[in-house]
C-alpha cells in the first residue's frame, strides 16, 4: 500500500518538473550522433574505406577504439561516416513525405469531394504493397544510389503522412476558428495556410520524429539486403551484414553499428513520442 | 418604414436532410433590420435562431437547404457569387460567435488574428494591422494591449478571449455584426460587460447588430426590437419596450414568466414551461407551441397562425392573442 502511494505521487510530481531525464538523456545522444555525422570530416579520423589486411578483426583497444572489421577498416570511422547516410536519408526521406502528404492531407480534408476520394484511394493503393517488397523492386529497377533509397523511401512514406493530415484537418475545418475565419471572409487558402496548417504541425511534427526512427531501421534493411547505399560507403545496415559473417569470431563487427543504430532509433521514439505526448489536444492547455 | 433596410430577410426557411427526415430548422421567417439599429433575437435551445443567423453569413452545413432571400443592402446574399460574398464577410457583415474558447485559433497569437482580418480587408501592411490591432485591444478594453497581442488564447481569460473576438469583428468597421450568444459561456459578471461593450461600439461606429440569445434578460433596454422565435418561426415580434410591457403571445409570456423574479419570496417554485419543444422532424399541424400552450383551443392545434399585428410594429402569431393590457 505505500509503495503504491509512493508512486502515485511521484508521478505528477516527475511530471512537473519537466520533460524527465529519459527524455533530455535521448536528446543528447541524439546531439552527440548529428554532431559526429556533421563534423566527421573534421575530427582526427582514420579513412573510413581504407582497408588494412594486417588488422581485421581487431577488437576495440587503443589503437581502434571500436576495432576493425573484416576487411581492417576502422570501425568507428565507419559507424561516424555510416551516421551520415542513416541520418541523411533518415531525415530527408520523411521531409520529402511529410511536404507532400501534408499537402494532399490537407486538400483532402478540407475540401472534400473527389480530391478526397482520389488521395485517399491513391494512398490505400499504396498502403496494400508490402512496402519492403516494393522498396527493393523499385531500387532494383531504378538502380541503387542514395537519391532513389530517399525517393522510394519517402514515396512509401507518403500515405501515413497524408492520412495523419487528414484526419487532423478533417477535426480542425469543424473547429469554430475555422468558421469563425470563413465568416470574417478568409479565402480557403487563407484559411489552410493560417488557421489549419499552424495546428496540423503539431501532430506531424511528432510523428515526423517517428517516421525518422521508422526510415532509419528501413534504411539499414535495405542496406542490409544489398540494396541501400552503394559500397565501399558505410551505412549502419550494410556494417551489420558485413559483420554477419564474424559473428562467432569478431562479434563487435556487427553489434557496434546495430547497437548504435538501437540507440538512435529508441532516442528518436523517445523524443517523438514525448513531444506527441504534449501536442495532444487531449493534454493541451 | 425606413427608406432601405440593411438587412431584409424575406420568407426565409432552412430544411436540414437528416436521417430521421427533413429537419425544418427555420421556417418562413420575415424580418428586416434599419441601419444603425439593433435586433434581438429570443428563443429556447433548437428554436432556429442560431440556423438564422448561419443563413445570413451563409455558413450552413452542407446538408442545409435554404429558400427564401436575404438582402444586404438590396443584395440578395444566397446569390452573390463566392468572391463577393467574401468581400462583404467580415468587412461588411462581421459575427461574434458563443463560444471564445472555441472560436480563436489556439496556436496563433492574438494581435495576428485581429491583424489578419486587417491585412486580407483593408490591405494593411503587417506592422500597420499590428498597431491597428493593438489600438482595437485597447479599445474593447483589454489592459496592456501590447503584450496581450503578443499573447495566444489560452493565455486569456473567456472575458478577455470574447473581447478579443468582438476586435476581430470590429476590426473593419462593418455594418452589421451578428452576435450569437455572445455572453452565454461567460461568467455571469462578465457578462453586462461584454453587452455593454458591444452596445457602446454599436452606438459609436452607428453600426446595425442582431443580438442572438436564449435570455429575454439581456435584450432588455439593450436592443431597437426583439423577435421572438418558436420552433423556427417568428411568433412575436415589436419594439423592445412594446414588447416588455405587454406581450402578446403565450410563449414570449412563458418565457418572461421563466425569468426568476428577484423580489419573489425566498423557495418559490421557479416557472418552467411544461414540455420540451417539439421535435423538428415531426412539427404538429397547428400552431407549434400548442402542445405546450395554456391557452391552446381546438383552432391552434388545426392550423398554423401567421405572423401578423394590429399596430404596425408589433405583430405576433397567435389565434387568440394575450388581451392587450395599454387599451384595456
Amino acid at each position: 500500500m505505500a509503495a503504491l502511494d509512493a508512486v502515485e505521487t511521484a508521478a505528477p510530481a516527475r511530471r512537473r518538473h519537466g520533460l524527465g531525464v529519459v527524455f533530455w538523456t535521448a536528446v543528447l545522444w541524439l546531439a552527440l550522433v548529428f554532431a559526429l555525422a556533421l563534423l566527421a570530416d573534421l575530427l582526427p579520423l582514420a579513412d573510413p574505406a581504407r582497408q588494412a589486411l594486417l588488422a581485421r578483426r581487431v577488437p576495440p583497444g587503443a589503437a581502434h577504439l571500436l576495432g576493425t572489421d573484416a576487411l581492417g577498416r576502422d570501425i568507428l570511422a565507419r559507424v561516424i561516416y555510416g551516421a551520415r547516410a542513416s541520418l541523411g536519408i533518415g531525415l530527408l526521406a520523411p521531409l520529402i513525405a511529410t511536404l507532400i502528404g501534408a499537402t494532399l492531407g490537407m486538400l483532402a480534408g478540407y475540401f472534400r469531394g473527389a480530391i478526397e476520394i482520389l488521395t485517399i484511394g491513391a494512398t490505400d493503393v499504396l498502403l496494400a504493397f508490402p512496402p519492403l517488397v516494393l522498396a527493393l523492386a523499385i531500387v532494383a529497377y531504378l538502380g541503387q544510389s542514395v537519391p532513389n533509397v530517399i525517393a522510394v523511401l519517402a514515396v512509401l512514406t507518403v500515405p501515413a503522412v497524408t492520412r495523419v493530415a487528414r484526419a487532423a484537418t478533417l477535426v480542425l475545418r469543424e473547429r469554430d476558428f475555422v468558421t469563425a475565419a470563413q465568416a470574417l471572409g478568409a479565402s480557403p487558402a487563407r484559411v489552410l495556410l493560417r488557421e489549419i496548417l499552424p495546428n496540423v504541425m503539431l501532430p506531424l511534427g511528432a510523428y515526423f520524429l517517428l517516421l525518422v526512427a521508422v526510415i532509419i531501421v528501413a534504411e539499414s534493411i535495405l542496406s542490409f539486403l544489398g540494396l541501400g547505399v552503394p559500397p565501399p560507403a558505410p551505412s549502419w545496415g550494410s556494417m551489420i551484414a558485413e559483420g554477419r559473417d564474424s559473428l562467432d569470431v569478431a562479434p563487435h563487427i556487427a553489434f557496434i553499428p546495430a547497437g548504435i543504430m538501437f540507440l538512435t532509433v529508441l532516442a528518436f521514439n523517445l523524443v517523438g513520442d514525448t513531444l506527441r505526448a504534449i501536442t495532444d489536444p487531449r493534454h493541451a492547455p | 418604414m425606413s427608406p432601405q433596410p440593411l438587412l431584409a430577410i424575406e420568407d426565409l426557411s432552412v430544411e436540414l436532410a437528416t436521417e430521421r427526415g427533413p429537419l425544418r430548422a427555420v421556417s418562413g421567417v420575415n424580418l428586416s433590420l434599419a441601419p444603425s439599429r439593433s435586433l434581438g433575437i429570443v428563443g429556447e435551445s433548437g428554436s432556429g435562431k442560431t440556423m438564422l443567423s448561419r443563413a445570413v453569413l451563409r455558413l450552413l452545413p452542407a446538408n442545409a437547404k435554404v429558400t427564401g432571400a436575404a438582402r444586404f443592402e438590396g443584395r440578395d446574399l444566397f446569390l452573390l457569387p463566392r468572391e463577393a460574398l467574401r468581400r462583404l464577410r467580415g468587412r461588411e457583415l462581421a459575427v461574434v460567435f458563443q463560444d471564445p474558447m472555441t472560436s480563436l485559433n489556439p496556436v496563433l497569437s492574438v494581435g495576428g488574428q485581429i491583424a489578419e482580418a486587417l491585412r486580407e480587408h483593408l490591405g494593411l501592411g503587417p506592422r500597420a494591422a499590428m498597431a491597428r490591432a493593438v489600438a482595437l485591444l485597447a479599445e474593447v478594453g483589454i489592459p496592456e494591449p501590447e503584450r496581450r497581442a503578443r499573447q495566444y488564447p489560452h493565455q486569456l481569460s473567456g472575458g478577455m478571449r470574447q473581447r478579443v473576438a468582438i476586435a476581430i469583428a470590429l476590426s473593419c468597421e462593418p455594418r452589421l455584426l451578428i452576435a450569437d450568444e455572445p455572453t452565454t459561456a461567460l461568467d455571469v459578471t462578465v457578462q453586462a460587460q461584454i453587452l455593454d461593450l458591444l452596445a457602446r461600439e454599436r452606438q459609436m461606429r452607428q453600426m446595425a447588430m442582431i443580438l442572438i440569445t436564449h435570455d429575454l434578460g439581456i435584450v432588455a433596454g439593450r436592443t431597437d426590437e426583439v423577435a421572438v422565435m418558436y420552433a423556427g418561426r417568428i411568433v412575436e415580434r415589436a419594439p423592445t419596450r412594446a414588447l416588455f410591457k405587454e406581450m402578446r403571445s403565450p410563449y414570449a409570456e412563458a418565457l418572461m414568466a421563466a425569468i426568476p423574479k428577484l423580489r419573489a419570496a425566498p423557495h418559490t417554485r421557479l416557472a418552467a414551461i411544461g414540455g420540451a419543444p417539439p421535435d423538428p422532424t415531426r412539427l404538429p399541424r397547428g400552431c407549434a407551441f400548442s402542445p405546450r400552450c395554456r391557452y391552446a383551443r381546438e383552432r391552434c392545434r388545426a392550423e398554423a397562425p401567421a405572423l401578423a399585428g394590429e399596430t404596425g410594429d408589433h405583430a405576433y402569431a397567435c389565434w387568440f392573442p394575450l388581451p392587450d393590457q395599454s387599451e384595456a
